[in-house]
């Protein structure tokens, strides 16, 4: 029988409550989880339900968010089956009730072994006799650890290789990347680790923390109170949805100016303005100019990867106009002249460079910096994700953009100001030293090159998030493959036995050990030769924090499916298993270096990483206090029994020695060679980002029906009279091609994108951007994903658009 | 951004051709799905338009299942899926936003329903569609049966939830 989708069950006021953060991006929307017994439901009248809504008569707009997506049934190991619902929390000052389309569909990806959960890892699984077979736990990590140990010992730390996750949400979270950190930095020294995204272990915000500015120094509140929200590189609605929705837009339709009167007495004040730098008409430059009128929002569609001339430009210009916060820059920074006179750049040259007409970067200019009728300097918000993080030179780009808002004094305490990243996911970051130096290795490079014997991936997919991806893809499964052969030889082998023949494949054949520890098979691990189960938050405990370091615990309210365990248990008993294999062979310091590990829940792993090194305030108790608003980090004592933290930093001191911002030279210098090379070769310019409805290496959403008749296929937005040129309709399936490599898409004609340029889903599950991605790093290797060029060609109409809408998916 | 419980009922009427038959006499079941015996809500069966009188492009608005629940049916000039009538081009939709209710607001030149509130989009020529936003389901189709004798369209069902309610049936 179909899927009743005409109706929902209401949680009774018996249900359990519970707090849940949503684990997909940044914004950390805060959600409650109602769960009760199955074959009960609360009534339609307000008194009957737990959410206090008359359904006895139709609801008013806005009342509630609610949907078939926010509900469902599952199953806990007593084998007790229950209703759930994760709807939006009204009282969480981050999103007051709202859901985005992704965090709206948390009910629905829950486990029940059906629809999109059915493909959930549940068990260890061992690729045995060119098939998978489930696994005891104990077999596995026999197998894993006297592997790594052989490996360990023979070869040294540089040979065990691992993709690892750093963030915060599910796949991440404080517990989890303390305990793998722990297994890694502590226990096996190796500092051949690559992070989620990216192709070694490295920051994405070195440039301004090497200015004693971190990344995440504002409040959600600021961009409420701001006179120009800065939008660099970033589209907010579709990325960063309810703080775009719930902060900003209310500033851009004037709806806070009351707010600002009370907190600027006797400082001019009026609507929000924005400006997006952007080489793409993106859907939030069209929601802005729908909010704040066309006259109030600045496009400056800067040409791809100039992002540091038009900084450098705009700082030129704002010191030979005096609009500097010259008290500020005295008292607090060092290095103004230095930089100045490094990057100096005119406002004509800057315009030749960036394609920025001289009149637009005057007006943003005297938008932002200009002082105001009350005198006062503008109150100027700079916001960036991964236009510059992943843009031509992340090193250069961000130390020139810290340096104008340096100078004009819109970091260090005050409010409606800040430098800020808008983050992908949620941060939740405690782990020992990096071992490795910087820059740190370039991992994905070694492991084409053919070294490394033992690669786990644990909670992430290079196979669609790195970059010159078809080399590095094919290489994997090349490495892989020769372990498969050797593994299929091996019947009746004992654990022993299969270390020995792996561990000979990978010594003399060139082979490669491939572990994955996720919640679903992916092309990767599918790839390898073992898959380990693990959670998600609600299954487990979790603590992360959001964009304005807010922290939050997400309740366990469900078990885990089969025998998945939480990645921070799953590091300590891989930690254990080694721990009693060197002590076996007698050797207590290799023994030492695993120990500290005999945590029994998600709790300890907490207590010993979060909180024996952050801050010896924070237990699950008191996080549980504050639900789903929680605490700003850091956090300052407590205040009868609360946690009290900091809505913005630096407000007296940077991050530096002498408490002192710095400025950094960073003159302007072309494209990375990589790049140029695609570009003088290549007709297209291959812009990408994330698309609203899909979340991430999509690995929930591939697997999700909602998702996939709207997204069958990666997209590709291209121009009208390109498409007319090509012979392209919306709907049709297209090839790019480089050097690098060659990927497909499915075409969508946007009349805004222009002539030469293409718009590509990064991380899409059907066509990979990455393959076309050139090798072009910066200083610390962080790739320039935003960069690379290619060749498109028509393939033919596959059929998607008779199920595919081709409307353009701008508001206006 | 809000909108008044009044405000809202206003959008509902507008331009109904055809009021909801009143409660009852065409209901098939009484009980709903909550008795034995029956696995679908009870629908109303609503005339709605006649075929003839449509003009491309041009929605007409009407209420279904029952008088708070604003919907609107289009001719879109052209066959699309699920379209009835003639030239099976004809379709309907609740317009309340299924994310957080807001009536959508249909544009012609772009062909799509938008929400003012979240900035959602639709397409009513895919079955609904969300072309972009933060819903989690497409927009409610209501089905439609085009009888050829009369040359009538009928709202017989929904497929989806109308925003707002435990169950399409009030």
């Amino acid at each position: 029988m179909s899927r009743i989708d005409d109706r929902i069950p209401l949680p009774p006021t018996s249900a359990q409550t519970t707090n849940l953060t949503c684990h997909f991006c940044i914004v950390g929307c805060g959600y409650k989880v109602h769960k009760w017994p199955e074959y009960q439901e609360g009534g339609r009248a307000p008194q009957d339900n737990a959410l206090g809504l008359d359904f006895t008569r139709q609801l008013a707009p806005l009342q509630a968010c609610l949907s078939p997506g926010m509900v469902n049934t599952i199953q806990d190991n007593d084998g007790s089956r229950h209703h759930i619902m994760i709807v939006p929390d009204k009282d969480c000052v981050v999103n007051q009730g709202q859901a985005s389309t992704r965090g709206g569909m948390l009910g629905h990806l829950m486990y029940n072994g059906k629809g999109p959960s059915a493909s959930r890892l549940t068990q260890p699984l061992l690729y045995r006799g060119a098939n998978w077979r489930e696994s005891p736990w104990e077999q596995a990590l026999a197998l894993y650890a006297g592997l790594t140990k052989k490996i360990l010992d023979e070869d040294g730390p540089d040979e065990i290789y691992f993709n690892l996750f750093d963030h915060g949400g599910a796949g991440g979270g404080y517990e989890n990347t303390w305990g793998t950190g722990k297994l890694i930095f502590t226990g096996l020294q190796t500092q051949k680790v690559r992070i989620h995204n990216r192709p070694a272990y490295n920051s994405e915000c070195h440039a301004t923390r090497d200015m004693g500015i971190n990344e995440l120094n504002n409040s959600y509140e600021d961009a409420e109170v701001a006179d120009v929200l800065w939008s660099i590189g970033n589209n907010p609605y579709e990325t960063q949805t309810n703080y775009f929705l719930v902060h900003w837009i209310p500033n851009l339709q004037g709806g806070t100016v009351s707010k600002k009167q009370q907190w600027f007495p006797g400082e001019t004040v009026g609507r929000g303005r924005a400006i997006f730098v952007d080489p793409r008409r993106t859907t939030s430059i069209a929601i802005a100019e729908q909010a704040a009128g066309a006259e109030n929002v600045l496009h400056l569609a800067i040409n791809p990867g100039t992002d540091t001339a038009l900084f450098n430009g705009l700082l030129t210009y704002v010191a030979e106009q005096g609009w500097l916060d010259s008290e500020f820059i005295a008292q607090r920074t060092n290095g103004y002249e230095q930089a100045l006179s490094a990057n100096r750049l005119s406002l004509d040259d800057c315009s030749a460079i960036t394609g920025v007409p001289v009149a637009q970067l005057i007006q943003a200019a005297e938008w932002s910096y200009k002082p105001k009728a009350s005198g006062h300097m503008p109150r100027t918000m700079h916001a960036y994700e991964k236009g510059i993080i992943w843009g031509n030179d992340n090193y250069r780009i961000q130390s020139a953009l810290v340096n104008l808002v340096l100078a004009t004094g819109n970091v260090g305490g005050r409010r409606g100001a800040g430098v800020v990243r808008m983050g992908g996911h949620q941060e939740g970051y405690v782990r020992p030293p990096f071992p490795g130096g910087r820059p740190a290795p370039y991992v994905d490079g070694e492991i084409i090159a053919g070294r490394g014997k033992i690669l786990t991936t644990w909670a992430c997919d290079a196979f669609r998030s790195t970059h010159n991806a078809q080399n590095y893809r094919a290489a994997v499964i090349r490495r892989a493959n020769i372990v498969r052969e050797a593994i299929d030889q091996a019947r009746g082998a004992s654990t022993a036995e299969l270390i020995d023949i792996i561990y000979d494949a990978v010594t003399n054949k060139g082979g490669l050990f491939v572990v994955s520890i996720d919640i679903y098979p992916k092309p990767f691990g599918e790839a390898g030769h073992m898959m380990l189960p693990a959670t998600v938050p609600g299954e487990m405990n979790l603590t992360s924090m959001n964009g304005e370091r807010r922290m939050r615990l997400s309740e366990k309210f469900m078990d885990a499916p089969g025998s998945a365990k939480p990645d921070c248990l799953i590091a300590a008993d891989i930690a254990k298993t080694l721990k009693a294999l060197y002590e076996q062979d007698g050797n207590s310091a290799m023994a030492a270096r695993f120990a500290g590990f005999e945590w029994r829940s998600e709790e300890d792993a907490f207590m010993d990483g979060f909180n024996s090194n952050d801050s010896e305030l924070v237990t699950y108790e008191r996080l549980r206090a504050l639900g789903n608003n929680g605490v700003q980090l850091p956090v300052t004592g407590l205040e009868n029994g609360l946690l009290v933290g900091t809505e913005v930093t630096y407000t007296e001191r940077f991050d530096s020695e002498d408490g002192r911002a710095k400025f950094q030279p960073s003159p302007w210098n072309g494209l990375l060679p990589e790049a140029q090379q695609q570009k003088d070769k290549y007709p297209f310019w291959v812009n990408n980002g994330r698309v609203n409805e899909l979340w991430q290496t999509l690995y929930n959403d591939e697997h999700v029906e909602f998702r996939t008749s709207r997204w069958p296929m990666t997209l590709l937005e291209i121009g009208s009279e390109d498409a007319q040129r090509l012979g392209i309709s919306s709907g049709d399936v297209v090839e790019l091609f480089n050097d690098y490599g060659a990927t497909q898409g499915m075409a969508h004609v946007e009349p805004t994108i222009k002539p030469g340029q293409v718009f590509m889903q990064a991380m899409g599950r059907n066509g990979v951007m990455g393959d076309l991605a050139t090798t072009a790093v910066d200083q610390n290797i962080l790739p320039y994903y935003k960069g690379t060029w290619a060749d498109v060609r028509r393939i033919g109409d596959m059929g998607l658009s008779r199920t595919v809408t081709s409307k353009r998916r701008h508001f206006v | 951004m809000s909108l008044s419980r009044r405000d809202f009922f206003k959008v509902g009427g507008v331009g109904a051709l055809v009021a909801t038959v009143a409660p009852g006499t065409l209901a098939q079941s009484a009980g709903g799905a909550g008795s034995a015996g029956s696995a679908v809500l009870s629908h109303p069966i609503t005339l709605v338009a006649e075929a003839g009188s449509l003009r491309d492009n041009q929605p007409v608005s009407f209420n279904y299942p029952d008088s708070s629940s604003p919907c609107q049916l289009l001719k879109m000039g052209r066959p699309v899926p699920g379209g009835v009538g003639p030239d099976g081009d004809i379709v309907a939709y609740s317009i309340l936003c299924p994310h957080m209710g807001c009536p959508t607001q249909y544009d012609g030149e772009a062909r799509s329903f938008k929400c003012g509130c979240h900035f959602s989009v639709f397409d009513p020529e895919m079955e609904g569609q969300q072309v972009c936003g933060q819903a989690t389901q497409n927009m409610p189709r209501i089905e439609l049966n085009f009888d050829a004798a009369r040359g009538t369209v009928e709202a017989v069902g929904v497929h989806g939830l109308i925003y707002g309610r435990q169950a399409n049936a009030l």
